[in-house]
């Protein structure tokens, strides 16, 4: 689901309640399918036991979110990549947007 | 109406220690304020105006001023991050010339190495941070931060980790000279290669260091500070900017130094060839190339060909940067390199930096901070410096 808005048309994310492109509080949720590509790639090694590649996405509706790029070999990855959005729970039990490349 | 020529840096100190478990926080702010007052040449009760930021403990700058001993008519505690001490510089350079402020003392410290810090470990910034939901299940800390602007700079201009690599090469290559620097080993473009990757394409040496300290610094009047000891070193242009995610029109070619750089310079009258010594906030090697082209000293994109084969270091290339070392190597107290970067900018300008790496008659140099995270959200600020 991605915030849209009713009176400048445009998306944004993280969703607001205030549009933060027109200052409108005419603001919907819309669904999306989820597809877009890897806009920024780096697979992080050092934070943590197991390596993960955080990444910018840029979805088809044109706005570009933070993620992680999963169920896939990370080294394999590369900016450009087709992805497709998973939900995965998150430490905390919540179901977070994340993304796997498709062909 | 503008701040060109009405204010002056009269004192600096940059604190000698980089671990420090023995003092608290407290202490090493009071211990640079006392620094930077006998820098020069003036006392606590000169002082009328007091500016920190996020790492002066308690409530802005009231505990701090308390703690010193201060009796102000002007406070700041402005927080961009690592570059807060520059925007302090410009906003008591505004204060000063508004007949708000005429003795401006600007502190920072902090423990981060004693506190075991890390750029690896997730940052809390408090409750209520509407975008921690949506950023931080994903594990983006300080460095993977970075890494997605270095990576999106070698997709988009074809930069290389060896030329990244040059701008450690440089700073290590001035280190040398600095007696209290925490990596004084020069390292050659192959040494930066070896060390381990962190968050691909971010090798341990593309990193800054993580050290106890701190800096502070008098501004004040040019009367007062033509009556003082040394050089006069006067404000000649300012300029700060912020940078956000622009509601999800994400574009990592650019940093708030395009916006913060243009204020300065055009305040200044002066352009990018006009500089002799540049100070330029060096958290990861990225920062430093993208904020060199934001500045306009070289084209966006060639940031990459115009750090490479020593374009930065003193004597040898084209613009000497860093020359304490900067944060890669020398100094970056409580991860806020935006304080030693004004304080080499001074030395410089006063010719007091080592003579080794001491540019030759300067009389006009650059500081530029950035603070915050490339990748997301951040604030630029760069200071434009004259000897008179």
């Amino acid at each position: 689901m991605l915030k849209r808005c009713k009176s400048c048309s445009d998306f944004h994310w993280f969703p607001r309640s205030i549009c933060p492109l027109c200052g409108s509080d005419d603001t919907y949720w819309l669904p999306s399918e989820g597809k877009g590509k890897i806009y920024s790639l780096t697979i992080t090694r050092k934070a943590g036991p197991m390596a993960y590649a955080l990444a910018y996405v840029t979805l088809e509706e044109g706005i570009t979110l933070m993620s992680n790029i999963v169920d896939c070999d990370l080294d394999s990855l590369r900016i450009g990549y087709d992805v497709q959005v998973v939900f995965k729970n998150s430490p905390s039990g919540q179901a977070v947007p994340m993304f796997k490349p498709i062909k | 109406m503008s701040i060109r020529g009405k204010a002056s840096i009269a004192g600096i100190f940059e604190h000698p220690t980089r671990k420090a478990p023995d003092k608290t926080v407290a202490q090493l702010h009071a211990e640079c304020a006392r620094g930077a007052l006998a820098d020069a040449g003036l006392t606590l009760k000169d002082v009328d105006g007091y500016f920190c930021a996020g790492d002066a403990p308690g409530l802005g700058p009231l505990n701090m001023a308390d703690y010193i001993g201060l009796h102000c008519n002007h406070i700041d505690s402005t927080d961009t991050g690592g570059s807060s001490y520059l925007v302090h510089v410009s906003h008591a350079a505004q204060a000063i010339s508004a007949g708000k402020c005429n003795v401006a003392l600007i502190t920072l410290a902090g423990r981060p190495r004693s506190e075991s810090s890390s750029g690896m470990k997730p940052r809390n910034w408090g409750p209520n941070v509407p975008d921690e939901p949506f950023e931080s299940p994903f594990g983006v800390v300080t460095v993977n931060n970075y890494a997605l602007v270095a990576a999106r700079h070698m997709h988009d201009w074809g930069t290389t980790a060896e030329q990244l690599a040059w701008v450690k090469v440089a700073a290590s290559t001035h280190a040398q000279y600095n007696p209290n620097a925490m990596l004084r080993e020069v390292v050659s473009v192959a040494d930066v290669l070896a060390s381990p990757l962190i968050s691909d394409p971010l090798r341990r040496m593309d990193c800054c260091v993580v050290s106890d300290g701190g800096g502070a610094l008098i501004v004040t009047r040019p009367e007062i500070a033509k009556s003082l000891n040394r050089p006069v070193i006067t404000i000649r242009g300012a300029g700060e900017a912020i940078k956000g995610n622009r509601g999800g029109r994400i574009d990592l070619s650019y940093s708030a130094a395009t916006w913060s750089g243009k204020t300065a310079f055009t305040e200044a009258r002066l352009t990018p060839a006009d500089i002799q010594y540049a100070s330029i906030y060096d958290s990861f090697t990225i920062t430093v190339l993208m904020q060199l082209e934001d500045l306009g000293f070289c084209a966006k994109g060639a940031g990459g060909r115009f750090v490479a084969d020593g374009n930065l270091i003193s004597g040898v290339g084209k613009l000497p940067f860093n020359t304490d070392g900067g944060g890669l190597c020398n100094n970056h107290p409580s991860n806020r390199g935006g304080m030693t970067k004004v304080i080499e900018a001074v030395r410089q300008l006063r010719g007091e930096s080592h003579p080794q790496v001491q540019v030759k008659n300067c009389t006009l140099a650059l500081a530029q901070g950035m603070g915050g995270q490339l990748g997301s959200r951040h604030g630029s600020a760069t200071l434009i410096l004259e000897r008179q």
